[in-house]
């Protein structure tokens, strides 16, 4: 606690605090479970929408689907831990998300997650830390039974000794049966779940501050098995359940302010009747302890009943903490003495930080990708890189099949799901640090309209966004100021689109020794479509169209990143252009196959669809619609608003007179055939690499760089 | 026909072949494994999972739960029974089928879509397949090499006990095997999903054999 909170603590209290009170507060107002420096400024992005259900004291963001139906969603990181014990922290971090998602009374469908760790083709640690993180999420998703559907992975020297582990997961309900949270006096506090330990005191702390050192007692201890029996007996007891909350950051300290905060309500809690794994547990660690799975209930006298029946049925540890009052408090006895009596809106409000910003010196020129006349050697190394190679050896270790709603799988732009009330679920995770780096304003923008094209490919609507904000220390104004921009982009992006805000987290103090991470801000977005577009084979004599703009803006491109270039233009979102390519892509869902056109440009895009059907493509690069001065800016700007799509051959007439109708810049740029991905420009080929080649480096690079580096 | 779908702590897939089997035209029925097999069931499922979240070994805590005694009755008086993937282990971990289930020889957790060709043994799941047909079906485990000795093999050939091979070599299993059954035949145990390739929306590539298994049970 910063010596200002200590004084307005006291101020408040009028009297000293107890040792229990500074540990309760201590982990209130940590930047973790406060977000004292980022709050104020995150009241810019829109959260409004017909569809969107905003309750009090809700864990995760709720919208309305048809049918009697809502979707749940909600985005988190475990950065600091996962950065120490790769395994735990990132395991936990699945864990944290789906008691979110059950607070809200709905069952998880899926899991996305996003990885970043250093130069993998490089640094030893980093590849360690990502067998862990994805043995971690493995171990721990596969064994709740929930789907892992997709995420994002990254590698960027910036993480070096460090990694972020976000993870977010979606969850399907009824709407009647949604937790509304209320309590009244005399209702009864439930703590349910695993036993409260030592693991994790001080966690919220740990992951509020720089990491200088490897505090593994501040990493909790996974354990699955516990969390699916917390999960099935929650959605059994889900009709019995005034509000509930999970235990996250803070422990039980937050939980119990937090939810008598936003109940308006008093809670008294008798830490002698809490389960610990350790009988000498003190007061402050009790309340402070960030053991796992465990859950705070609030039940009346029937609800008690029946929490007692289905955790004995589950075989699930619970006990019964303390009673709600109307006193505002929040109260804790220990051997029947009070060590702390704390106004829960006290507890549950730190006084806002403001920090200073100010932009940092200009990243950004007019460097651009030379011109040459052969790119295959380049491109070849770009899609076996850790920038494009398949994600393959990461997904193919999380179950992404069970709860049988999977229709289409991680490795396509997004995953979706299968819904109950006949809709089809498109989400999709991205974030692009590089562009922030250059530029937060549009890199964030960028990261935001990337995840919508990805949807759309799909042939969703977007409908909803969850940011999560990772930032180094916001004590350092260029930081502070990059942290700025990114919500002002997220802000702007969302008014223009409609696509409100339905959640999200911030993470700062991401920084190591080495110095803070690039600016990190990484975007769900979660779209519906009436249909299940199933990706159709391509065949000889397809075509294949281009619809966007490409421009010369290649700064931060995974090309520069090859090539050790720094500097250039980061890409830029045109708003207008953004949604009428969006939709007019999204319109031949039905007709072709789509895929988004991102990291690694044109070229990468394009091959990608050739590996996946087994079929090469010859592409006219002087048909591309943009400013291109020459060939190498075509195949590798990472532009926006761009969607690859191929139509059969028999089909071309109705594409293009539907891109024709909506009016959005195209062209017909290439025709499937042959056994090699051939680019030409003015007739000549420029690049050319054999398909099956491709397919190899693609596929096989990561899980080389992983084991022998 | 009424199809009992056996739920374990930690049981996963216990909802997908509920779904599926209402999909199907059965009527499934939820038995927690403490309770009793109810009169009525005609059938039993052993759905995957992690039951007691894998401990020890996958299937070895839950092969000793209260309802195996009646699923080995069950099993005697020639009950179509079929476990899929952790209610494989389970079988054969309650030596209801012969062999074990190792750790993949890669190491590690696979989920990824293969294909398992039918071999020709009668079950009452496998009724409508004909001998060497492949069925498109998603893996998805960590414990899935199946292992016997060569004598227990060859005289489960002999005995047509191997049901299901991989078209492919996926974790090492002996003789690429998928699923065997028990030597009357009405107990199956199968390591991919049969559940998560029987429809449409599911199976990308052609969801029609894996859904024979579950309509199977119809023709009897």
């Amino acid at each position: 606690m910063l010596d200002s909170e200590m004084s307005h603590l006291r101020q408040s209290l009028g009297r000293e605090p107890t040792e229990t009170e500074t540990a309760i507060i201590s982990a209130e107002w940590s930047e973790h479970c406060s977000y004292k420096s980022s709050r104020e400024h995150l009241r810019i992005l829109p959260r409004d929408a017909p569809y969107v259900i905003s309750d009090k004291g809700l864990d995760s963001g709720v919208i309305d689907v048809g049918g009697g139906y809502v979707v749940t969603a909600h985005i988190e990181s475990h950065n600091h831990p996962s950065a120490v014990e790769p395994y735990g922290g990132a395991a936990t971090g699945v864990g944290g998300i789906i008691r979110d998602i059950m607070s809200a009374g709905t069952r998880p469908i899926c899991i996305l997650d996003g990885l970043r760790f250093g130069d993998i083709e490089a640094d030893r640690h980093a590849a360690w830390l990502l067998r862990g993180a994805v043995r971690g999420i493995s171990d721990y998703g596969n064994c709740l039974g929930i789907p892992t559907i997709g995420g994002e992975t990254g590698f960027d020297p910036s993480y070096s000794k460090y990694t972020l582990v976000d993870v977010a997961a979606v969850g399907f309900g009824i709407r009647e049966r949604l937790i509304h949270n209320t309590a009244g006096p005399g209702d009864h506090i439930v703590l349910l779940g695993g036993p409260t330990g030592y693991d994790g005191v001080g966690g919220a702390q740990f992951a509020s501050e720089r990491m200088d050192e490897e505090d593994r007692s501040a990493v909790q201890i996974p354990d699955p098995f516990m969390e699916k029996m917390v999960m099935e007996a929650i959605l059994k007891l889900r009709p019995y359940i005034k509000a509930l909350k999970d235990l996250g950051g803070g422990g039980l300290a937050c939980a119990a302010s937090e939810t008598a905060d936003a109940l308006g309500v008093g809670i008294a809690i008798d830490t002698d009747a809490v389960h610990t794994r350790d009988n000498n547990m003190t007061p402050p660690q009790i309340m402070a302890s960030e053991s796992q799975e465990r859950m705070l209930a609030i039940v009346d006298d029937t609800g008690l009943a029946h929490i007692r029946e289905v955790c004995g049925r589950f075989r699930v540890p619970h006990s019964i903490i303390g009673v709600v009052n109307d006193t505002g408090t929040l109260t804790v006895r220990h051997h029947g003495t009070v060590v702390a009596e704390l106004p829960a809106s006290l507890a549950a409000h730190a006084p806002p930080l403001r920090w200073p910003s100010k932009p940092p010196t200009p990243g950004e020129d007019h460097t651009t990708i030379p011109d040459q006349n052969d790119y295959t050697h380049t491109l070849e190394r770009m899609l076996g890189g850790a920038d494009c190679a398949s994600r393959n050896w990461i997904y193919s270790q999380y179950d992404h099949e069970v709860g049988i709603r999977t229709v289409s799988r991680p490795g396509q732009d997004a995953s979706v799901l299968r819904l109950d009330n006949g809709k089809y679920l498109a989400v999709s995770m991205c974030g692009s640090p590089r562009h922030c780096h250059l530029n937060p304003y549009h890199g964030t923008m960028g990261c935001f309209e990337e995840a919508c094209r990805n949807v759309r490919c799909a042939g969703a609507t977007p409908v909803a966004m969850l940011d999560h904000l990772q930032f180094g220390s916001p004590e350092d104004p260029q930081i502070f100021w990059s942290f700025l921009q990114s919500v002002r982009a997220l802000a702007d992006y969302s008014k223009h689109t409609g696509i409100p805000c339905i959640g999200g987290k911030v993470s700062l103090y991401n920084e190591t020794d080495t110095g803070p991470i690039k600016p990190s801000p990484v975007i769900l977005v979660l779209g519906l479509a009436d249909q299940n577009f199933r990706r159709r084979p391509i065949r000889d004599g397809d075509a294949l169209y281009i619809i966007g703009v490409t421009k010369n803006e290649t700064g931060g491109s995974s090309y520069h990143h090859h090539t050790g270039t720094g500097g250039g233009t980061c890409p830029r979102v045109d708003m207008v252009s953004s949604t009428s390519n969006g939709v007019a892509a999204s319109s031949l869902a039905g007709l072709g196959t789509i895929h988004d056109c991102s990291r690694g440009g044109l070229a990468v895009a394009a091959s990608r669809m050739c590996i996946t059907s087994d079929m090469g493509c010859t592409i006219d690069l002087d048909a591309i619609p943009g400013d291109v001065p020459h060939p190498g800016v075509a195949l590798f700007a990472e532009s926006h608003s761009r969607y690859l799509v191929s139509i059969p051959y028999n089909h071309t007439k109705e594409a293009a007179h539907t891109l024709g109708e909506a009016g959005v810049p195209h062209a017909r740029i290439g025709t499937y055939g042959g056994a090699s991905i051939r680019f030409e420009a003015g007739a000549t080929p420029v690049c050319n690499v054999m398909v099956d080649k491709a397919h190899n480096t693609w596929s096989e690079s990561l899980e080389r760089m992983i084991h022998h580096g | 026909m009424r199809v009992g779908v056996v739920v374990f702590p930690g049981s996963n897939c216990d909802r997908d072949v509920h779904h599926v089997l209402m999909d199907t035209g059965h009527e499934p029925a939820y038995v927690w494994h403490e309770h009793a097999i109810p009169d009525n069931i005609e059938a039993l499922i052993l759905p995957g999972g992690f039951s007691y979240g894998d401990r020890l070994r996958a299937g070895a805590i839950a092969s000793h739960s209260p309802i195996m005694r009646h699923v080995r009755y069950m099993a005697r008086e020639g009950m179509p029974i079929l476990g899929i993937c952790n209610g494989f282990q389970i079988l054969a971990e309650g030596g209801l089928l012969p062999g074990v289930l190792l750790h993949n020889d890669t190491a590690r957790f696979t989920c990824r879509w293969t294909r398992i060709r039918y071999g020709g043994a009668k079950t009452p799941f496998t009724i409508p397949l004909r001998n060497g047909d492949a069925i498109p079906i998603p893996v998805a485990n960590g414990e899935g090499r199946y292992h016997a000795d060569p004598d227990t093999i060859r005289h489960m050939e002999e005995n047509s006990q191997v049901v299901f091979r991989y078209t492919e070599n996926i974790n090492g299993s002996a003789g690429d095997i998928a699923g065997v059954c028990n030597i009357d035949g009405n107990v199956l145990g199968l390591m991919p999903h049969p559940e998560r390739a029987a429809e449409y929306d599911t199976n990308p590539y052609d969801h029609r054999p894996a859904r024979s298994i579950f309509k199977s049970l119809g023709d009897m």
